[in-house]
This record gives structure tokens, sequence and C-alpha cells, in this order.
């Protein structure tokens, strides 16, 4: 069985319509990308997987039991964890408190201050500073050891690499590959494909909020990926129909 | 020698505003929330312990100490039933409930109580009536030793609670960020409710303090309330120790403003809120009229 299953989830803001029908199903220990322009309802799935955004239709199950109703908080408990785009840290609170605060919610995992730590040398010198002092990719560090502290078996990654250099961009994927490694599942959300490819087994690629194609990373041929991100005839003749 | 008697009435009179104005100041860093009732909640806490009193012959202080449990449950019902229902229409709908439930409660009191006047100053014993003369002309009353330790000892509690316990982050990470907060497994709902209970509980503080140094009915929670708010904004909206400060400031002015003219006393107060309103808030528009002129 999967560890997280989305069945026909349909997303709105008012009127508009975020996610129309998606369905897609992740493996424990599985490694899924999901990729698609700008609107394309990738950030509104992940909230609704959290919780953060309530559906107007569809289901979100975790090792098969239906969550959808409930909220956020107790969504945590049961191991699903969301780092929020634009990684929205307590500005006001140390690195340390940003990450204790996190802790306990569910008893019993791997991920302590210290083990985060370890993923995450460089927060060593800045344990103590006020998050809002830390440089971008630092903040993004914290964000993802904030979510890590609350011992998640579903790790969602929203747009990680966003705003950050690329040098920072590439020390969070080397730690991202440490937490992969620790068998922690993760589904994230990336514009940069060449990166998505390399860390991901699997890619979902989505269209104006539908799924326009999904397979192996390594199986994918490039051009097949990006006529489906900008919905171009040939994908959606040879593809998996939009 | 008689300024420096006044500017020490004065610290402990602003300590007895400071506790008034601590939950205030609380509710309104964590969930944004401007309690008009605060006042009245002060109150309803002074009859709670009245009726202890009353009916049992303990002392007040004993009395709130047994009235606690209810002002914090309290707190917390007053929270999941009305404020968290009332914040999910913005920010004005919270300002109109808690005005609604002044109203409320302030009919409550005058239909169980009637508007005669009551006070608890007389059951507290000597706690009213010590004092002691230090340097001729310095008097220290007990009661106002004692309120500014309760403020002191209220405040750096709430201090130590919010900078060095996990609940405390998740009151400070909530204030800062609900959303981000549910995200990493806090239930927004049990800390606004929590931050209520405390904040009604030390509201029941401010409303024994009242009731022991003076006199209060049903009515007297807006007088309060507009204490307890000018000393949440001269020590500056949402800041703990700031509002410690703030009160003593106010209180501090009043004294002062007495010792001019006893009929200045409450109006110095309210000229030193606004002028800490003019400094904080219209300082850019006065620097423009210079500029000008």
């Amino acid at each position: 069985m999967s560890l997280l299953a989305v069945e026909d989830l349909d997303c709105r803001y008012g009127l508009l319509q975020a996610v129309r029908g998606v369905s897609l199903q992740v493996a424990e220990g599985e490694t899924v990308a999901l990729i698609g322009a700008n609107g394309a309802g990738k950030s509104t799935l992940l909230r609704a997987i959290a919780g953060a955004h309530r559906p107007h239709a569809g289901r979100v199950k975790l090792d098969g039991i239906d969550i959808t109703s409930l909220p956020p908080h107790t969504r945590v408990r049961r191991g699903i964890a969301l780092v929020p785009e634009g990684r929205r840290l307590f500005a006001g609170l140390t690195v340390d408190e940003n990450l204790r605060v996190a802790a306990a919610s569910r008893a019993g995992g791997r991920w302590t201050v210290q083990t985060v730590l370890e993923v995450f040398p460089f927060l060593k010198s800045k344990l103590h500073m006020p998050a809002a002092t830390l440089s971008g990719g630092e903040q993004q560090a914290v964000a993802i050891g904030r979510a890590l502290m609350t011992n998640p078996r579903l790790l969602l990654l929203d747009e990680a690499s966003l705003g950050l250099a690329p040098v920072a961009v590439d020390a969070v994927y080397r730690s991202l590959a440490d937490v992969i490694r620790e068998g922690t599942t993760v589904l994230l959300v990336e514009q940069d494909l060449a990166r998505a490819l390399k860390v991901a087994d699997r890619v979902i690629c989505m269209l104006e909020g539908r799924v326009v194609l999904e397979g192996e990373a390594r199986s994918l041929d490039r051009d097949r990926i990006v006529n489906a991100y900008f919905g171009l005839r040939r994908a959606s003749a040879g593809g998996a129909g939009a | 020698m008689t300024l420096a008697n006044a500017v020490l009435q004065g610290i402990f009179l602003g300590a007895f505003y400071a506790v008034l104005a601590c939950g205030l100041s609380l509710m309104f860093g964590v969930m944004r929330i401007i309690n008009l009732a605060h006042g009245d909640i002060a109150v309803l806490g002074a009859y709670i312990v009245l009726v202890i009193v009353q009916s049992t012959g303990l002392s007040p202080l004993i009395a709130f100490v047994i009235a606690l449990p209810a002002m914090i449950a309290l707190g917390y019902a007053l929270q999941l039933t009305v404020l968290q229902r009332a914040l999910r229409g913005g920010l004005l709908t919270p300002l109109l409930a808690t005005f609604g439930l002044s109203i409320v409660i302030q009919n409550l009191l005058l239909l169980k109580f009637s508007p005669d006047v009551h006070s608890l100053g007389v059951s507290s014993g000597a706690l009213t009536t010590e004092s002691w003369n230090v340097f001729g002309s310095i008097t220290i009353p007990a009661l106002g030793l004692v309120v500014l330790a309760v403020a002191v000892v209220a405040f750096a509690v709430l201090q130590v609670f919010l900078s060095r316990t996990r609940p405390g982050w998740r009151m400070r990470a909530t204030a800062e960020d609900p959303d981000a907060a549910e995200l990493i497994g806090i239930d927004s709902r049990n800390v606004y409710a929590t931050a209520t209970a405390i904040a009604v509980a030390i509201a029941g503080l401010g409303g024994l303090f009242l009731a022991i140094r003076s006199v209060f009915d049903p009515v007297s929670g807006p007088t309060q309330l507009i204490f307890a708010f000018e000393a949440v904004v001269i020590g500056g909206m949402g800041s703990l120790w700031g509002t410690l400060l703030g009160g003593l400031a106010l209180g501090v002015a009043q004294t002062l403003g007495a010792q001019l003219n006893p009929e200045y006393a409450a109006l110095s107060g309210h000229l030193l809120f606004l002028a800490v309103l003019i400094l904080r808030f219209g300082g850019v528009r006065l620097a423009r009229f210079g500029a000008r002129a």
C-alpha cells in the first residue's frame, strides 16, 4: 500500500480552480518531484496534502486512512510535514527555538537538534541567533530542519531553491540527499528541472491543475517533459492526456 | 522629599495598572485581539472573590487562589466559544464581540449584585492599613509593596514562560505565524485558549487589587480598561516588559499631576498617553511639518 494517496482532488480559490481532479500515489521511501509552470497548482496540492488548504472535493489518504478533514497539526502527528513556500520561519525566535518548538509533536524518531545540525552543519554557529538575521540558504535549512524535527514519514518540500543563490541551493540539496538516504519519503515541488530529475525517483508534471505526465525520472526524456511542462500538442498526444 | 514620595506612590499605583494591562497586552500580542471586556472581566473576578469572602470569611488573597481555577476555565471557554469564532471574521469582529461581552458582563453583574458599591478593603485587614515611614516623609504602604511585588513576579514568570519553556515557544511561534505553526504540529486553538486563560486569570488579579485598594461596582470595568489601555500603549503594543514600564510611567504621571492639583491626576496620565501616541505615530508628520515651517 502506498504511504500517500490523493484521489480526485479538487482545490479552489473562490471561482479559480487551482487543482482539477488530481490523483497520485507516493510509496514509502520514494522521492517524487512535482514540476510544472507557475500556477500549475503544485503548491496548492502540497498545501492540501498538509491540510493548510481545504479541498473542494476529493480525498487525501495516509496509510489508506482518510485524513481529508483533519486540521494540519493533527496531520503532523500522523507524520506529514510541509516546508512551506517562502520558508515562513518564526523570525523573532532563535534558530534553536525554531527547531525545538517543532519537536515532540511525534515522539520517537531520529531527528533532534543534534541530528539536524549533522545534516546542516553550517547552522551550528547560528544556533542562538534570531532566525530573521540568517541568509536565505540558512533560513531554508532551518525551515527544512524545523519540519524534520516533527519526525515526518512524508516530507513535503515547496520550492526549496526559490530565491536562493546557486551555491546555497547546492548546499540545501546536498543535505536533502542525506535526508532522503535516511529513508524519509519526500514529495517536492521544484522549478529547476535538472535538479528535480537528479534528486527524484519519479516525476509528476502538472499543467493548469492537472497531471499531464508521470514517470520514472530515469526513463523520461527531457523533450517529453518540456512539452508537458508547457502544454505543447505533442505531449498531450503521446502523454497521459490533458 | 514630597516629590520623591509622589514618584514612589506613583510606582505603587503604576504596578496596579501594569497588572491590569498585562492580560490585555498578552492577548493583543498573541492574537491581535483588542479585548474591550478586559476591565469587566477584572471586575467579574473581584465579584467572584467577594462572593467567596462573604460566604467563607476567608481573606481576599486566599479567596483569589480559590477563584483562580474558575478564572482560568472561564478564559479557556471564552476563547473556544466566542473569540475563536470571532477571529475567523477578521480584525473587527473580535473587537465587536468583546464590546458585546463587556455589556453582557456589566448587566449580569447589575442583575445579580445590584448597582451597590463594594470593597474588599476592610476584609483585607492590616494589608490595607499598614504602612511604614522612612526618611521622615516617605511612606511605604504594605498594599503598594505587595502589588508591586506581585506585578514584578507576574511579569517575570510570564517572561520566563514565553522565552524558556516549550509551551511558551509555541505561543510565540503561533503569535508570529499561526499557519506555519499549525504546519509543525501546533494546535493554534489550544495556544490561543491558553493565552486567553492566562490573560483572564491576571485580569482577575487586577480585579482583586482594585477591590482591595478602592471600591468597585458592576460598571467599574471600562474605567479600568482605559488605564490598562494607556499602560499598554505607553509601553509599546505587544511588548511585555514595555507594558510593565508603561503601567509604572502612567502611575507616576498621575501622582505627579496630583501633586500640582488633585484634579490633574487622571488628566496628566492621559496627557502622557497622548504625548506617547503623538511621538510614536505622529512623528513623521511632525518632522515634515517642522521642515516646512
